[in-house]
């Protein structure tokens, strides 16, 4: 089963540490929650659960349709959304149980002087695109 | 089995298949079917003749091809079936290739893929793998591509200025996958100077061999990024340096110069410099005002002030930055530094802040998100 990691700049619920942005952090701090990142994705790698995972610039715009003829209309970039994703990561595992468990780990990724964030991850299941037949 | 003999010998094989008669696209979907069908068979059973074979297969791929096509149509097969091969010597027509493949009228994207697959004689799924997409698309990209140029002739002169253009967005794309495109770019433009006598294509593999020079010492454990005045300068390749600095040498020489010269000349610099602080700043600032007034690129003008900086001091960078672009993804990484070493710590701060928000890759918003940080200790008190 696939699910997707949804890693958020802003938005979930309440953060249950206030940490500052990655920039006041001390560079060595920095290295470490990068590493923690790669190591994530390489241990997943490994064990045969990692399928894609991509960052997203935080820029960009919402855009519509505006009738026929008319360019799309956009709306954005927000200073302030609500709600800004980071990046997203694919994994293949054998339950939502696991899937939880490895978002649980990458919620642990350390931040200022080391310690875990405690970030809200967003969990998703992805849908298959073909019948499963079961009879 | 040495996939770069194989490579190196599919345009010619396209080349043949064309002389005898075929289309230049269904010659060279035929020519992509007998390479797939060698990396398959070859390690197990290698040919004697490896062109000869190549050719066979692709020819007989495209009379299969031309008779489906025409039995659907419901006419005769009119392709002969082995005609003699003509005249023309094989390395022109791979020079046409080029030319074809970097046709004007494609986008860029395309032009990359069908140089990549036509003349570098890569795989659709290598490609595909190389630039994150579907082999799926990666193969109507090339197939749209081909049919956007269906009409132009093979033996008509090309625009080489188009061709370097394309050369270079491959050599800039680095790692992919499975294949060093990179050090592709270099193999393809080593061909292209050996048929032209252009010092702007010299200049190019001139520029391409000294910054694949440097390539070991610019990421660091875990792929982060070193910039130049960090590099590990004994980890260059020497022998890469001294062949970028003779072919650059010999096309300045020609006196007609160009962007590439240009680009290469400075590369050159950085590359005969024992450190940043050794590096001849005020020969590199003079180098980009022959580059402004070569290509008035908005990207030289930003790397202009970086030069004029360490050349005239961080006041003079940060005048020339005055007439920069502030919309550049890297323009706000270049004041950053530039203020810094102004002695502007705090705004320095909140632009490579800013400069990683703007970054268009993880180890540059990585680097400069570990500057701000690095900057934001200074100022603590």
């Amino acid at each position: 089963m696939k699910y997707l990691l949804l890693k958020h700049y802003r938005g979930g619920p309440t953060p249950v540490v206030d940490y500052p942005p990655m920039d006041q952090w001390t560079p060595a701090d920095v290295d470490a929650h990068i590493q923690y990142m790669r190591d994530f994705a390489t241990r997943l790698e490994e064990t045969g659960e990692y399928v894609d995972g991509r960052a997203l610039a935080p820029g960009g715009a919402f855009v519509r349709y505006d009738g026929p003829g008319r360019a799309p209309v956009t709306d954005g970039p927000f200073a302030e959304t609500k709600d800004l994703i980071a990046g997203w990561m694919i994994i293949d595992v054998e339950s939502w149980d696991r899937a939880v468990e490895l978002a649980g780990e990458l919620s642990a990724a350390p931040g200022v002087g080391g310690e875990p964030i405690h970030e809200w991850l967003e969990v998703r299941p992805l849908l298959t695109d073909h019948l499963t037949t079961t009879e | 089995m040495n996939e770069s003999l194989l490579r190196d010998l599919v345009p010619a094989v396209i080349g043949v298949l064309v002389r005898r008669g075929a289309d230049f696209a269904s010659a060279e979907d035929a020519v992509q079917e007998a390479l797939v069908r060698a990396l398959e068979t070859w390690p197990k059973d290698p040919p004697r003749d490896e062109k000869a074979w190549l050719v066979t297969v692709a020819w007989h791929r495209f009379l299969d091809a031309a008779r489906a096509e025409t039995s659907r149509r419901g006419r005769e097969v009119t392709v002969r079936d082995e005609p003699p091969a003509g005249p023309v010597p094989a390395t022109d027509d791979t020079l046409r290739l080029y030319f074809l493949c970097a046709h004007p009228s494609l986008p860029p994207a395309s032009a990359v893929a069908l140089t990549l697959r036509a003349v570098g004689g890569l795989t659709t799924r290598q490609i595909a793998t190389a630039y994150l997409v579907p082999e799926a698309t990666m193969a109507q990209r090339i197939s749209r591509a081909k049919r956007r140029i269906a009409g132009q002739r093979l033996d008509q002169p090309g625009d080489l200025g188009t061709v370097l253009r394309v050369l270079y967005l491959v050599f800039n794309e680095g790692y992919g996958g499975d294949v060093d495109l990179a050090a592709e770019a270099i193999r393809l433009t080593r061909h292209v100077a050996a048929s032209t006598d252009e010092p702007e294509v010299a200049g190019l593999l001139a520029l391409m061999l000294l910054h694949h020079a440097r390539r070991a010492s610019r990421t660091g454990p875990g792929g982060r990024l070193v910039p130049l005045a960090e590099q590990d300068r004994s980890r260059w390749d020497t022998a890469l340096i001294a062949e970028g600095v003779a072919i650059l040498q010999a096309a300045l020489a020609r006196d007609r110069l160009g962007e590439y010269q240009a680009q290469a000349a400075i590369a050159a610099l950085h590359a005969d410099a024992p450190s940043t602080a050794e590096t001849d700043w005020v020969q590199i600032a003079e180098w980009y005002d022959e580059l402004l007034g070569l290509t008035d690129s908005p990207l030289v003008r930003l790397n202009r002030a970086v030069a004029v900086g360490e050349a005239d001091g961080p006041r003079a960078g940060l005048a020339a930055l005055a007439d920069v672009d502030r919309d550049l993804p890297r323009y706000p990484a270049v004041a950053a530094y530039l203020h810094e070493r102004a002695g502007d710590r705090e705004r320095a701060a909140d632009l490579y802040a800013a400069a990683a928000r703007a970054a268009v890759s993880v180890p540059e918003r990585d680097h400069l998100t570990r500057q701000a940080a690095r900057v934001r200790q200074l100022l603590q008190p």
